[in-house]
C-alpha cells in the first residue's frame, strides 16, 4: 500500500499572531513551527495502511523553505520512508493553486494508491490544495475524511466523511486524493529509535525548475489586520447563581440585544 | 450575460439561506459593476427556487438538471458549475464556504485554472476587481485578497453577509448538460444525517459550548439551554471535551475544529485557550461561566459569571425560559 502524504509546516497553534507594521504579512520572528495538525492525521493513516498491508511505502511531500526539513524529519521519525522537499523561493508564499501544481508535478514521479492532504492548512486556512491536486492529477477526491478502509486488492476504498449535519459513506476508486479531518485517528509520537532511523532516511530536494513548474500567482494578498481587540466586559463574582444568571439573561435581551 | 454569478446550494430539497446571503452580496457587486446577477442551481426541479432568488436580486437562474445531479457528487457538480461558468463567462463567481462549498469551490476553480479566495467575511470592489476580507490563522488575523485571474472566484463564510431584498423578474434559463461519467469519482453508499434538525455549528446563531468543566459526557444541562434558545442554537465543545470522548469531533470549536461566528457564544467550563479563542473570538457576544476568576476566557467575555456551572446554568435556564416565554 503506497501513500503520498502532502505535508505543510505551519506556525504552532500556541503562536500569538501579530501583523507586521507595514500590514503586508505577519511577524515571523520567534515563531515555532509544527506539522499542520491535519497533515499529522494523514501521516498516521498512511502508516497504518502500510502496516495493515504489510508492504508499501509512505512518501512525505512538502513545499516550503529550509525549515520545512524539520517537519519532514518528524514525519520520517513517525515511520514514513522518505521525503521530497520542494524548496523554492518562488513557492514560499504561493497560493493553493501554485502549491497544488508543484505537488502534482512531484507526484507524477511517485507511485501511490492514495494521496493524503489535510482538509486545510491552519495558517492560510484556504482548504483548497487537496481538491486542486486531485483535479490536476485527474483522480477523485474525498474531502473531510474520518475513516478509511482500503479493499484487499487496493482498487477501492470505503471512506467516511463529514457532511453538514452528519456523515457520508462513499466508495472511491483508487488512486484518489483524501483530505484528513479530525477524528480520523490519534497520531503516534515519534519514538527514540524512530528519530535515530529518520536521520538516515532520504529527503530528495527539488526546485520549481526541476519540476518544470513556473507558478503564476492566482491570488494576491493586500492588507493584513488584527481583529478588533475584545475588551473584557462585565464580570459577576461572589454573587448568588440565581442573581448573576438573572442579570446576564436580562442584559442579553436589553443591552446586547441578541435574544 | 451575467457579470456576477452565485452558486445556490440546495440541501434536503430546500435552498440554503446562504444562497440569499450570496444573492444579496452579489446584487450589490453586480450593480456597482453595471451588470446582471445570475445564480447557478444544480439538481432536480431546481427551477422552483427562481422566485425566491429573484426576491433577493437574482436576474436569472441557470438551472442545470440531469439524473446524475440527484444527490451531490463533487466531480459531477464541479463539471456542471465549470460548464456554466465557461458558457456565461462571468467576471465574478461566489460560493458559500459551507461543507459542500469547501469541497466544490476548489475543484471547480482547478478545472478553470484559477484559485478561490476562500471564507470571506466581506467583499468590496477596487477598480472593478473583487477584494475579499478573510480570517487567517483561524481568526487570529485578517487579510484582504484578490484573485488575479478571470473569473474571480471567492467563497463567503455562512451567516455573516446580510440578506437584502431587491425584487427582480426571476428569469430561468435551462442549461442542458450531462456530466462526463467516465471521469472517476466516488459513489455515495450511505448518508447518515442527524434528523433532529440540529443546525451546524458554523451556521448556528447561538452556540452553547461545554469544556472540561462539564466533568463528563452528560451535557443535558447545556443541551437544555440550547433547546430553550430554539432551533437556531446548537451545542459545541472544547477540544478537551472532544478528546475525552464526551462529544463528537464535529462539535469541536477552535483552531483545529470549527471557526464560528454566532451572535451569542456561551462558554461553560472552558478556560479560553488560545486555540479555542481563535475559533470563537469573532462571536458577537460572549458569555462565560467558569469557577476560576482568573480563567483567560473572562478577558474576552462580554458577560462573565464566576461560579460553578452546575449551580449557575440551572438558574440561567430558568431565567431564560421565563424571559423567552413572556
Ligand atoms: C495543536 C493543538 C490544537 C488545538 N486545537 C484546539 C481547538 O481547536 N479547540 C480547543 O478548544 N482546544 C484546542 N487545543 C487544546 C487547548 O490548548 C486546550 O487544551 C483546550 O482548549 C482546553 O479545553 P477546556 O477549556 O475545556 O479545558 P481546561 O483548559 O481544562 O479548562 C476547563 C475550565 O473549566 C473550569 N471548570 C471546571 N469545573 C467547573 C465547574 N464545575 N464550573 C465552572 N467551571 C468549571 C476550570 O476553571 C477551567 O477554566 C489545541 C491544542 C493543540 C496543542
Ligand atoms: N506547502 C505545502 N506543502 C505540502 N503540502 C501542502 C502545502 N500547502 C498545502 N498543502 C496540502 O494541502 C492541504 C490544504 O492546504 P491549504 O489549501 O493551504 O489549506 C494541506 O493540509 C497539505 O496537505
Amino acid at each position: 500500500m503506497k501513500s503520498l502524504v502532502c505535508l505543510k509546516q505551519v506556525p504552532d497553534t500556541e503562536t500569538q499572531i501579530k501583523v507586521n507594521s507595514e500590514g503586508t504579512g505577519i511577524v515571523t520572528e520567534g515563531i515555532k513551527y509544527i506539522i499542520n495538525p491535519y497533515d499529522e492525521f494523514s501521516v498516521e493513516e498512511a502508516l497504518r495502511l502500510k502496516e495493515k498491508f504489510k508492504e508499501g511505502e509512505v512518501v512525505i511531500l512538502a513545499v516550503g523553505p529550509d525549515r520545512a526539513t524539520e517537519s519532514i524529519r518528524t514525519a520520517l521519525a513517525m515511520g514514513a520512508d522518505r521525503g521530497i522537499h520542494i524548496n523554492d523561493e518562488s513557492l514560499n508564499q504561493a497560493d493553493p493553486y501554485a502549491v497544488a501544481e508543484a505537488l502534482a508535478a512531484a507526484a507524477r514521479d511517485v507511485e501511490y494508491d492514495v494521496v493524503f492532504c489535510g482538509h486545510r492548512a491552519i495558517d492560510d486556512d484556504f482548504g483548497e490544495a487537496g481538491a486542486m491536486l486531485a483535479e490536476l492529477l485527474q483522480v477523485p477526491q474525498v474531502t473531510l475524511v474520518t475513516k478509511v478502509e482500503v479493499s484487499d486488492d487496493k482498487k477501492t476504498a470505503g471512506v467516511e466523511r463529514d457532511v453538514e449535519g452528519g456523515t457520508e459513506v462513499v466508495e472511491v476508486p483508487l488512486p484518489c486524493v483524501l483530505t484528513s479531518q479530525k477524528g480520523l485517528n490519534e497520531p503516534r509520537y515519534a519514538s527514540l529509535p524512530g528519530i535515530m532511523k529518520a536521520k538516515k532516511k532520504p529527503i530528495d530536494k527539488k526546485t520549481a525548475a526541476d519540476l518544470g513548474v513556473s507558478s503564476e500567482a492566482r491570488l494576491e494578498s493586500h492588507v493584513y489586520s488584527m481583529p478588533p481587540e475584545r475588551q473584557a466586559g462585565k464580570k459577576y463574582e461572589d454573587m448568588e447563581p440565581a442573581e448573576a444568571a438573572k442579570i446576564v439573561v436580562e442584559a442579553l435581551r436589553n443591552e446586547a440585544k441578541v435574544i | 450575460m451575467s457579470k456576477v454569478m452565485i452558486y445556490g446550494e440546495i440541501k434536503g430539497g430546500k435552498l440554503k439561506k446562504t444562497a440569499f446571503e450570496l444573492a444579496s452580496a452579489g446584487r450589490k457587486i453586480a450593480d456597482e459593476l453595471g451588470g446582471d446577477l445570475g445564480a447557478v442551481l444544480i439538481g432536480n426541479e431546481v427551477e422552483q427556487f427562481a422566485p425566491d432568488l429573484a426576491l433577493y436580486g437574482v436576474d436569472v437562474v441557470y438551472a442545470v438538471e440531469a439524473p446524475e445531479f440527484e444527490s451531490y457528487n463533487t466531480e459531477y457538480f464541479a463539471q456542471a458549475l465549470a460548464h456554466v461558468i465557461g458558457e456565461k463567462q462571468p467576471e465574478i463567481v461566489l460560493l458559500s464556504h459551507t461543507m459542500q462549498g469547501k469541497d466544490l469551490a476548489p475543484r471547480t476553480a482547478a478545472k478553470l485554472g484559477v484559485a478561490s479566495v476562500a471564507d470571506c467575511v466581506s467583499f468590496e470592489l477596487d477598480g472593478g476587481k473583487l477584494v475579499g476580507k478573510r480570517p487567517m490563522y483561524a481568526g487570529k488575523c485578517f487579510a484582504t485578497w484578490t484573485a488575479t485571474q478571470s473569473p474571480q472566484m471567492a467563497s463567503a463564510r455562512p451567516n455573516v453577509l446580510e440578506t437584502t431584498e431587491n425584487q427582480k423578474e426571476g428569469k430561468v434559463e435551462k442549461i442542458s448538460f450531462s456530466p462526463d461519467t467516465s471521469r472517476p469519482t466516488y459513489a455515495t453508499q450511505n448518508l447518515n444525517l442527524d434528523t433532529s434538525g440540529k443546525v451546524d455549528l458554523t451556521e448556528a446563531e447561538i452556540i452553547v459550548s461545554g469544556g472540561r468543566g462539564m466533568g463528563g459526557e452528560d451535557y443535558s444541562l447545556i443541551e437544555e439551554t440550547a433547546a430553550i434558545f430554539g432551533p437556531t442554537c446548537t451545542v459545541g465543545a472544547s477540544r478537551a471535551a472532544v478528546d475525552a470522548g464526551w462529544r463528537p469531533h464535529s462539535d469541536q470549536v477552535g483552531q483545529t475544529g470549527k471557526t464560528v461566528t454566532p451572535n451569542l457564544y456561551v462558554a461553560c467550563g472552558i478556560s479560553g485557550s488560545i486555540q479555542h479563542l481563535a475559533g470563537m473570538g469573532s462571536s458577537k457576544v460572549i458569555v462565560a461561566v467558569n469557577k476560576d476568576p482568573e480563567a483567560p476566557i473572562f478577558s474576552k467575555a462580554d458577560y462573565g459569571i464566576v461560579g460553578d456551572l452546575f449551580k449557575v446554568m440551572p438558574e440561567f435556564n430558568k431565567e431564560l425560559k421565563a424571559l423567552l416565554e413572556e
